[in-house]
């Protein structure tokens, strides 16, 4: 109020604040430049292996089927940078040309639990009352059963092969996303303008598709990407025991499962593909968070 | 607890105020940059007085209040400016050094009593809890004097009260025991955040009257942050009028309200329904006869509790509503007024009664024809940051009800929505934004518009206004008006803000628990209320305190223009 207190003010307050504002904006700024650091090298990690599963030839000469004579097991060097298998198959080239096998059995794999998914939540979320509690007694049955056990047993009776596999590993994910769906759709269906939506005259099909669709799909988007990372994940398990795509198809899986008869004279052909998966899958998780927090 | 006056170890002298704030600057911060809420303002509250701070929302009235004890949110920063607690500098303080203030010099009254108290512990050891922390008393003995302040401020069975649980408390209850936390150390400033704004207007009135009583009482200073203006003109000594984070004016009470220093204020004033009597007059044309549309006999809601138990929500509830004119639904929570038009506007169907609509019985309507009726009806809801969808823009919003029944083409589709988001008085910018991108009152207008884009006959008002400013209020209020006279529309107009529907209503039935108390043109309701609990809803109305003309801003029997 007078100027003493305005004097007081200035002294008492001021050099305090600046100090600590400018340590807070210290700390801001290092926290995205950290943050940023690892998604540009998650989404670097993603692009490599996403020109890999489309353009193989750009990355490696070598055949990844055909062995070369007299080039068995041989460590990492310059002609091959990973090395070679017990049949001389040059190992860079059969990560290069099995990227396509992985992602594309992967993002299958989420397409069909994301739509399978998404129509059960919906229908259960929307309908309610006997339909709902029948579809969410299904989708606990599902989540009760482990979910390498359903996608074996599901190879099973579908046969080998990498579709079956996509699929096999699509159905264990099914129950996740009925569940995601089911829950955002109950409340989106209890807010304001769905009810105004129908009140200005929507059929029951009309507002599901203009209004709790879009509303509901936020958080399963996010989902479904960090379900791409799992997805690999459980593609490699089954490739590794055997219940993915068959030999000599250069899957990352299968790849594992090779290499670990050699694994005390040749320990790179497991060490390299299991670090192949590792990085994808935390690259992955990595840009689906990203995509989870701008969603939100 | 003896009652004594002021604690006067904590108060300085008598000359000096209890809060003296000079200068006080809060600024946001987030992605978007930095936004300054408070313009460096200027104020002072002395011992036992009551002070108010009004103003709209963003107005930087609740950053000042938050900002006085240390609890500006996260991404808030006090800028600069002093805060003088008795004498005393706190500004600069860390937050452990302000919790040695909070609660035994300075305490807050928050705004949501349900969601400020422990859901885990019961009422009794919440109330100790703060004498604990303080070092007054503990144990048993802090336990005894909770059980003191629950009586004092009016619990009824506090040994009871004090073994509950929030959740079994009514909200006015739960306010009550956060007010005992409050004084539990006997402040010599309360800050009071919209005290009330969350509980009905009887409530409203006990909960204000306590804290006048225990000010009183103790000698203790009150700073009232509210958007009422009613209800600062009745508590408060002192005005101080905000908007966009500055002081508009500020000075005596009875001083602002009879001769307002600037314009805005005279706005405020101007549309403050409770302080502004004038019943609605240039529609007096419910007494001319004409025909009924809408028609509501022995309506009754049940709604099962599990087991034999039934709750009766609406418990034969009849009216009739004119063409043309506005009938009003009064209640407050919990008196079936919500469930009562969400039967008519066939959102639910009723257990026993009728309900005809322009001739049309609903219990026979299913369907296909139940959505033609729809164009007939139409709805308003209270909240408009929740009835639009997030998600659309304007213009999507807006055509959605012309997509469901008439298939014209997009050009004539085009012309229509434009026209309507005319007439609700929106620029045509607006149809292409999201919702978020709207202030409440425009979101509103929206809702108003896509109510009416059908061209319908009714429009059914669910606490359509009470949601936004005062100023933002008596515009949509204005708007509807003016619609009714153009369109020939029905209002059936829900509240629990008796001074609204003085304003706006022709007719007005008075719900309680499920039955109709009151019913009848307004001025004979509101002049000669029939029924006790008309005269205490009445009662409880604030703004009396404002020097009008008139003996009291409701009885206004016959004497208007």
């Amino acid at each position: 109020m007078t100027s003493l207190d305005i004097a007081e003010t200035s002294q008492g307050l001021k050099p305090a604040e600046t100090a600590e504002r400018s340590r807070s904006e210290a700390v801001r700024s290092s926290k995205r430049r950290r943050i940023d650091v690892g998604l540009v090298l998650a989404g670097a990690v993603l692009l490599i292996v996403l020109l890999w599963a489309i353009a193989p030839g750009l990355f490696t000469g070598y055949d990844p089927i055909k062995g070369l004579p007299g080039q068995q097991l041989k460590a990492p060097s310059a002609v091959h940078l990973l090395g070679t298998d017990a049949l001389g198959r040059d190992l860079y080239a059969r990560l290069v040309h099995g990227a396509v096998h992985s992602l594309s059995g992967a993002l299958a794999a989420v397409a069909i639990g994301l739509a399978a998914g998404t129509a059960l939540g919906v229908l259960a979320g929307s309908r309610g009352g006997r339909t709902d509690a029948a579809i969410m007694r299904l989708v606990d049955v599902l989540l009760s059963i482990p979910a390498l056990l359903l996608s074996l047993s599901i190879i099973i009776l579908l046969g080998f092969g990498t579709i079956n596999a996509a699929i096999a590993v699509g159905i264990t994910s099914v129950a996740s996303f009925a569940r995601i769906v089911r829950s955002e759709v109950v409340t989106v269906r209890r807010s304001d303008y769905v009810e105004a939506a129908f009140g200005s005259g929507g059929t029951f099909f009309s507002v599901l598709w203009r209004h709790v669709l879009p509303n509901s799909l936020t958080s399963v988007i996010a989902f479904a990407a960090l379900q791409v990372g799992w997805a690999i994940l459980q593609l490699s398990t089954l490739g590794f025991l055997g219940y993915g795509a068959p030999p000599p198809t250069p899957e990352w899986g299968l790849l594992i499962a090779e290499g670990r008869n050699y694994i005390a004279t040749a320990w790179w052909l497991t060490a390299a593909p299991g670090i192949v998966v590792v990085l994808v899958v935390l690259s992955v998780n990595r840009v689906s968070q990203a995509i989870g927090r701008i969603e939100r | 607890m003896t009652i004594q006056p002021v604690d006067l170890p904590r108060t300085t002298p008598a000359a000096s105020p209890i809060l003296d704030v000079s200068g006080l600057t809060v600024s946001y911060g987030d992605s978007n940059g930095v936004r300054t809420a408070v313009h460096g303002i200027n104020f002072t509250v002395d011992a036992g007085e009551v002070v108010a701070l009004v103003g709209e929302s963003g107005s930087g009235k609740s950053s000042t209040a938050q900002a006085i004890i240390g609890l500006l949110p996260e991404n808030g920063k006090l800028e600069g400016g002093s805060i003088r607690l008795n004498g005393q500098q706190i500004a600069a303080w860390q937050q452990r050094r302000l919790d040695s203030i909070r609660g035994a010099v300075v305490s807050l009254v928050p705004q949501d009593p349900g969601s400020s108290l422990n859901p885990v512990k019961t009422i009794g050891k919440q109330v100790a809890e703060i004498l604990a922390i303080h070092g007054e008393a503990s144990g048993p003995a802090a336990y005894a004097q909770a059980l003191e302040l629950l009586e004092r401020v009016g619990l009824s069975e506090p040994k009871l009260r004090a073994q509950q649980y929030p959740h079994e408390l009514s909200g006015g209850m739960k306010q009550r025991v956060l007010i005992a936390i409050a004084i539990a150390l006997k402040p010599s400033l309360i800050i009071a955040d919209e005290p009330t704004s969350a509980l009905d207007v009887t409530v409203q009135k006990h909960i204000l009257d306590l804290i006048d009583e225990l000010r009183r009482e103790y000698g203790t200073a009150v700073l009232l942050v509210t958007h009422d203006l009613g209800v600062a003109a009745d508590r408060a000594d002192r005005l101080i009028v905000l908007r966009h984070g500055r002081i508009q004016e500020q000075g005596l009470t009875a001083d602002v309200l009879a001769r307002p220093q600037s314009a805005y204020t005279r706005q405020l004033l101007a549309d403050a329904p409770s302080l502004n009597a004038a019943a609605r007059s240039e529609a007096d044309s419910w007494h001319e006869g004409g025909e009924d549309i809408i028609v509501v006999e022995n309506l009754v809601k049940d709604f099962g509790l599990g087991g034999p138990n039934r709750f009766c929500a609406v418990d034969g509830v009849s009216f009739r509503v004119k063409r043309g004119t506005t009938h009003a639904l009064v209640g407050e929570s919990g008196s079936g007024k919500t469930t009562s038009i969400r039967i008519i506007s066939a959102f639910e169907k009723p257990t026993a009664g009728r309900v005809v609509i322009d001739g049309l019985d609903l219990s026979t309507l299913r369907g296909e024809n139940l959505r033609l009726f729809r164009k007939k009806i139409q709805l308003v809801y209270q909240n408009p940051f929740g009835s639009l969808d997030p998600r659309q823009t304007v213009r999507r919003i807006v055509e959605e009800p012309l997509l469901n029944f008439e298939p014209v083409t997009r050009q004539e589709r085009a012309e229509r929505v434009a026209s309507i988001i005319d007439k609700v008085g929106l620029p045509a910018d607006v149809l292409d934004r999201r919702p978020h991108a709207l202030s409440g009152g425009q979101r509103q207008r929206v809702a108003i518009a896509r109510a009416l884009v059908l061209g319908p006959q009714i429009l059914v008002l669910d606490e359509a206004v009470s949601a936004l400013d005062v100023t933002v209020q008596a515009q949509i209020l204005a708007l509807l008006q003016k619609l009714q006279l153009e369109l020939g529309l029905t209002y059936l107009f829900v509240s629990h803000d008796l001074a609204v529907v003085r304003q706006i209503a022709d007719t007005v039935s008075v719900l309680s628990a499920g039955k109709i108390v009151d019913s009848g043109p307004v001025r004979e309701v509101f002049g000669n209320p029939s029924s006790a609990y008309t005269r205490e809803l009445i009662e409880a109305i604030p703004g009396k305190k404002f020097p009008t003309q008139r003996p009291s801003p409701l009885i206004s029997t016959g004497t208007q223009p």
